[in-house]
């Protein structure tokens, strides 16, 4: 093999379509799905994609019938995974819990649009809570991760899968219509597994051994609280080990700028001009919602002197900021619901809180 | 007469099915359940497809589908057990791959669930129990509860103008072009589980033979939430049930039909 043909080349693709690259190279053969916008580019890549390479589309009636096309594969010991935006989303949450109840792994991916109800299909980070805190009953956690490129859109999907292996638990791409509909390079580096292939507890059908299920009901006494205690301390583990970030610029940011997502992107644009302006600005972005990297938030609001926390809508993962830090009189937000922040509009309010902090652009550090 | 002795000159006429656990079940004295799990493991042996055979649980008093038959089981969220099983057999079509879902699970949460899997042809296999209440929960009006009976949230009797009429499943589903087989049985006599048993056979053979959905509606008992002593059940399963759910084979395709 020459060099040049080791090379792995540049796509030029939609953030929605290299999740979909990203989930085939994780060896993702099973796609379930309804139509919604803004997320069609997905369910479309795989009903054209899938069948060619010996994999299943199949469109559901409904995004209940989907998570539950999920649950059969899933508990069959396949990789699988569906796509849909916030209404969509919602009506996943009964299925969700079960999983995750029935330690069942999937990957799901939502592209979110403006809520509530039916609200819009402009990008919004309305479904923070219900992705981060889990929408179904009795109580459950999932990791949630959030790309800021259509890179991430490609490498965070293949990681999904094998945290959803890890943890037989249900994973979450928490993207948005931005993010999702815009096209940029991205380098498809191959998938290399970190987890084991074997499913030992899949239902294949009883040879050569004792029968098995998948369930979540537990009746007998003590067992559910049991059953809670083995779930909790997967959630535990999670915190432990999976919390990922990427600080930003944060050489002696006196102004810390927590965001996720596309309001991450966007602000890493109002960081550069500020910092050509010498004003002390970085970023710490949560690259995994749950586990929240509360610890760096933390650590990072202690050498700050003021932290802004930036989302599209009007304040959810600022619930989360506040919770990891005592700094809470060093907390700024700049929200906007249902639209992108500008790079103008974050800018402006760097300079304001540069001033607020007693520090005037043009002073280079 | 023991050991060899009792091979030699006995002969085995009835015996517990190899697929049915033997334990003891929560069913209530008089539920027909038992009757048609011990169809479902006597078919499974039929065939001899234990082994390849996965079931899904419905949320209800079958729900413990795993403790008695011994095969893999999946468990589904109330109705959605043929969106479960359709996930299963997608991901393995060489499987044998069945629901056994109650009247309320499979009438009433989960409607869409089931015709769509029938529309689409689903090569799965689903008997449905209708014994026209909700039994787990504690008798209360289900899709298929009679006009004027009297339940648990029917306190006066069902009456049409406010809730409607009870559901004939296997009419219905018997309309849809994916479906393969769809039949109503009762347990009721001797004969009617002769009878039933032939039809579980029918389905089964269906998904063997990849024809399409196949499904068998047994009417069943519920004692316990009818306030009805077991003999009195199995007469009305007999009488007005029978009467309104007519029993029979509603569809049936033949190899030659299908393409």
């Amino acid at each position: 093999m020459t060099l040049a043909s080791a090379e792995i080349r540049r796509e030029l693709m939609k953030g929605n379509e290299a999740i979909c690259v990203g989930a085939i190279a994780a060896g993702c053969r099973f796609y379930y799905g309804y139509p919604i916008t803004p997320q069609n580019d997905i369910p479309e890549y795989m009903s054209a994609h899938l069948p060619p390479i010996g994999g299943m589309f199949l469109q559901a009636e409904s995004e209940v019938a989907t998570i539950n096309f999920l649950l059969g594969t899933s508990a069959s010991g396949m990789r699988v995974m569906t796509s849909s935006s916030g209404p969509g989303i919602s009506l996943m949450q009964e299925g969700l819990s079960y999983m995750a109840g029935s330690e069942l792994p999937a990957v799901i991916v939502n592209i979110s649009r403006s809520g509530p109800g039916l609200g819009g299909i402009a990008p919004s980070q309305g479904d923070y809570f219900q992705a981060v805190k889990c929408g179904g009953h009795g109580g459950y956690r999932m990791p949630v991760l959030a790309p800021h490129s259509v890179q991430e859109m490609y490498s965070l999907t293949m990681l999904a899968f094998d945290l959803a292996d890890k943890y037989r638990n249900p994973a979450l791409i928490l993207g948005d219509a931005i993010i999702g509909q815009m096209k940029e390079p991205f380098v498809p580096t191959p998938y290399v597994p970190t987890v084991p292939q074997e499913k030992p507890w899949a239902l294949t059908g009883c040879a050569g051994r004792p029968r098995q299920n998948v369930k979540s009901l537990y009746l007998k006494d003590n067992e559910i609280e049991v059953h809670n205690w083995k779930l909790h301390r997967k959630y535990r583990q999670m915190q432990e080990e999976e919390v990922r970030f990427e600080p930003y610029r944060m050489d002696g940011a006196g102004i810390v700028i927590v965001a996720f997502g596309t309001a991450a992107r966007v602000s890493k644009t109002a960081i550069q001009w500020a910092r050509k302006e010498g004003l002390p600005v970085g970023m710490l972005r949560p690259i995994s919602l749950f586990p929240f990297p509360s610890r760096e938030v933390d650590e990072a609001a202690a050498g700050a002197d003021v932290v802004l926390v930036i989302e599209m809508n009007t304040g959810q993962m600022l619930e989360d900021v506040r919770m990891s830090t005592r700094h809470h009189d060093k907390i700024r937000f700049l929200g906007k619901p249902c639209a992108m922040p500008t790079p103008e509009e974050i800018h402006q309010e760097i300079r304001r809180l540069a001033g607020e902090i007693g520090v005037k652009a043009g002073n280079a550090r | 007469m023991k050991g060899e002795a009792r091979k030699k000159f006995t002969r085995e006429v009835f015996s517990r099915p190899k697929s049915l656990v033997d334990v003891r079940t929560h069913f209530c004295p008089g539920c027909h359940h038992g009757i048609a799990h011990r169809i479902l493991a006597e078919s499974i042996d039929h065939f001899g497809i234990r082994e390849k055979t996965i079931g899904v649980a419905c949320v209800g008093c079958s729900v413990f589908l795993y403790d008695y038959i011994d095969v893999d089981v999946a468990e589904a969220p109330h109705g959605r057990a043929p969106a479960v099983a359709t996930g299963v057999k997608r991901a393995q079509p060489d499987k044998f791959v069945f629901t056994y879902q109650g009247d309320g699970d499979l009438a009433a949460i989960g409607t869409s669930e089931i015709i769509h899997a029938a529309n689409r042809g689903e090569n799965i296999t689903v008997l449905f129990i209708n014994n026209t209440t909700y039994g787990m929960t504690g008798g209360q009006m289900a899709p298929t509860t009679m006009l004027g009976q009297k339940t648990s949230t029917s306190p006066y009797g069902r009456e049409f103008r406010n809730d409607g009429y009870p559901i004939k499943m296997a009419e219905l589903l018997a309309t849809l072009e994916g479906t393969a087989y769809s039949a109503r049985v009762a347990t009721s006599t001797p004969g009617q589980i002769r009878k039933a048993k032939e039809a579980v056979r029918k389905a089964f053979e269906m998904q063997i033979r990849e024809m399409g959905f196949s499904v068998v509606e047994f009417l069943s008992t519920c004692p316990t939430n009818w306030g009805m002593k077991p003999l009195d059940a199995q007469q009305r399963v007999l009488g007005e049930m029978s009467e309104y759910f007519p029993l029979g084979v509603y569809k049936e395709r033949r190899q030659a039909d299908f393409v």
